[in-house]
């Protein structure tokens, strides 16, 4: 266990939810990716509640990041798996829905309030697999869940990341995807994954649920503040807009503009596609206004003393916790700032 | 039985007839405001029909991250097909040019009355308000733009209390009302002539509850028109843009208190010019001159 790792847990009991998503984000900005560090073994006092979405999905509350469950004859499918910690409580919720065994978990990206559950999860699960693949690879090939995200989040979960070591084997994908999308039919249904590159990191993938009509967002959207640029993991703003009008671009509303396609953002309360538009506005009204002071030679000092969030502040603004309206501000500069000549992405 | 056994029992029985028509009685007499009703716009017709203009934020207690707001918002935002269709929210429905019908829902058994709902001809917008005393949604639950209502008799007004509602405006010219904002309505029903009574409180963009009234009369001949709505591309630009005026470039500002005449300061709004003292205040500020013609900015 990492010197750190048993305070958490006991903060985490001690005061209650935000706080710990507040410390895990804090890990991941200020302690490099919260994924290498060793989660906290011990049982977190969390509540998991679980909301029935639409059609064979629903959403976990309270294990981090939304969890999605997908149900069904064939078993369970998950999009991302909570923070270390919080397994039993997010198992035992999955098992009021299914005894199906857990199949597939889908990463949206590699931050640990997402992706801290996959192994202890995927272990409770198993993959269907036969034939040539158990022959080849033996009964291990089916042992555990698979573990789908796209290429970067592997690829970040395995490295050494500045001083910290690399996330602990068993909870990286075992399945990655390169292409623009990958397709998965599980439980009757069409799964869609689309990789949208460089947005809240450079390994996000939203997940389009075609039969039941819903979309998993992952941290491109929340309803809990600014979205959080992770530039230290590719993220950047353009990329967050391009990922929001993507999910716009796929959800279909009913009448009046509300309800049809159902959104499960990465954190916060159900939404459908015209939360996602009032959020996209907003998102894209900042990039609009801070491109326009850099358009002017406005240093980033005088962009963040102009306020060009001051009217969205107090709805998501935030002066502490581990993602203030100051490093969005400073995000978005950032993305939008031209290069310097010889400077590395 | 003798004679004085037999009125003995018959008044008992007209007593318990009494004690159970009283039973049988709301507490006190409720209006119920079930039935077909229009509207009546003697109440800020220049708000409601041609629509507040560019600017106008007197009488609303806004704060200054609702005025950036206001200054901030372009009207062609709403041709954005995202938005064509997008309905009032709960507590601005009843502003609307709308025709209204309320009917109720009662539970056939013991005849309690489950709910009432409401139709709005404008975006056909549907409320429900829960009589029966079930708990409000979660916080994690999808917010509407009707959002969750129950409802309450308080002597015989029907008391309205709304949660769970999505982002929308508090007046139609970009005066924003969060998704954290409760609203609350009262319908007081005196014969033909409704009144209801909305109040909104928005923790986010307003200092003060915001209260505004809405007058419908009965009308049994009242006819609902339906509101086929489908979002079109209206005007041909990039995917994504948002248009919005960028700080301090939104040049329409003054044309409001210029063809009024009425002091900038106090088209800005805030708490302080909802109350009939402020126009003693007013008559102490500059106004700008009056254009010979009506200005507006092209």
């Amino acid at each position: 266990m990492m010197p750190w790792a048993d305070p958490v847990t006991k903060m985490a009991t001690n005061l209650g939810w935000a706080a710990l998503l507040a410390i895990a984000g804090a890990a991941s900005l200020l302690a490099g990716p919260a994924y290498a560090q060793a989660p906290p073994a011990a049982p977190v006092n969390v509540e998991v509640h679980l909301l029935h979405v639409q059609g064979n999905v629903w959403m976990l509350v309270g294990a981090g990041g939304n969890i999605t469950v997908q149900v069904g004859d064939d078993g369970v499918l998950l999009v991302d798996a909570g923070l270390a910690g919080t397994t039993d409580k997010v198992y035992a919720a999955i098992k009021t829905l299914s005894d199906k065994p857990v199949r597939y978990i889908i990463d949206t990206h590699l931050h640990a309030d997402h992706t801290g559950g996959n192994e202890a999860l995927a272990k409770l699960g198993n993959t269907i697999a036969g034939g040539n693949v158990v022959g080849d690879i033996g009964a291990s090939a089916g042992n555990q869940a698979t573990v789908v995200a796209a290429q970067e989040v592997l690829d970040r979960m395995s490295e050494p990341d500045g001083n910290r070591p690399a996330a602990p084997q068993g909870s990286w994908p075992t399945e990655t995807y390169t292409t623009p999308e990958r397709k998965i039919y599980f439980n009757g249904e069409g799964v869609l994954l689309t990789h949208v590159p460089h947005a809240h990191t450079d390994g996000d993938t939203i997940v389009f649920f075609r039969r039941s009509d819903v979309i998993s967002t992952g941290d491109i959207f929340t309803t809990t503040g600014y979205p959080f640029v992770d530039m230290a993991h590719g993220g950047n703003i353009q990329g967050v807009i391009d990922g929001l009008n993507r999910i716009i671009e796929m959800a279909i509303p009913a009448d009046e503009q509300e309800g049809g396609t159902q959104v499960i953002p990465g954190h916060g309360r159900q939404c459908d596609v015209a939360d996602v538009v009032w959020y996209q506005e907003m998102v894209t009204i900042i990039r609009d206004r801070v491109q326009d002071m850099i358009n002017k030679g406005m240093t980033l000092e005088q962009v963040k003393a102009a306020r060009p969030t001051f009217d969205y502040d107090p709805r998501y603004g935030k002066t502490t916790g581990f993602w203030t309206t100051d490093m969005f501000v400073e995000a978005v500069y950032k993305s939008l700032a031209p290069k310097k000549e010889g400077a590395g992405q | 039985m003798g004679q004085f056994h037999r009125i003995r029992i018959a008044g008992g029985l007209i007593a318990l007839l009494f004690v159970g028509a009283l039973a049988g009685r709301p507490a006190r007499a409720q209006q119920d405001p079930s039935g077909e009703w229009s509207p009546r716009f003697d109440e800020d017709w220049e708000e409601r029909i041609p629509g507040p203009e560019i600017g106008d934020y007197l009488g609303i207690p806004i704060n200054e991250a609702a005025r950036l707001r206001g200054d901030s918002w372009d009207a062609a935002l709403v041709e954005l097909q995202e938005n064509q269709c997008r309905a009032h929210g709960a507590d601005y429905g009843w502003r609307g040019p709308s025709q209204l019908s309320i009917w109720k829902e009662v539970d056939r058994a013991s005849q309690k009355t489950i709910a009432f709902h409401t139709h709005l001809s404008a975006y056909g917008a549907e409320q429900t308000i829960w009589m029966d005393g079930r708990p409000e949604p979660p916080e994690y639950a999808p917010h509407t733009w009707q959002g969750f209502s129950t409802g309450k008799w308080d002597g015989d007004t029907l008391v309205i209390t709304t949660t769970h509602l999505k982002e929308n405006w508090v007046r139609r010219n970009g005066l924003p009302r969060s998704d954290m904002a409760t609203s609350s309505a009262h319908l007081l029903r005196h014969g033909n002539y409704l009144t209801v009574v909305a109040i909104t409180y928005d923790p986010v963009y307003l200092t003060e509850p915001f209260m505004r009234t809405s007058d419908f009369v009965y009308n049994s001949q009242q006819a609902m028109a339906p509101w086929p709505c489908e979002s079109v591309d209206e005007v041909d630009r990039p995917a994504g843009q948002v248009p919005a005026h960028l700080l301090g470039a939104n040049t329409f500002l003054n044309e409001f208190p210029a063809n009024y005449g009425i002091p900038v300061e106090a088209t800005r709004g805030g708490a302080e010019t909802m109350y009939p003292e402020y126009q003693v205040k007013m008559k102490t500020m500059k106004t700008l001159p009056r254009p010979a013609k009506k200005v507006i900015n092209q």
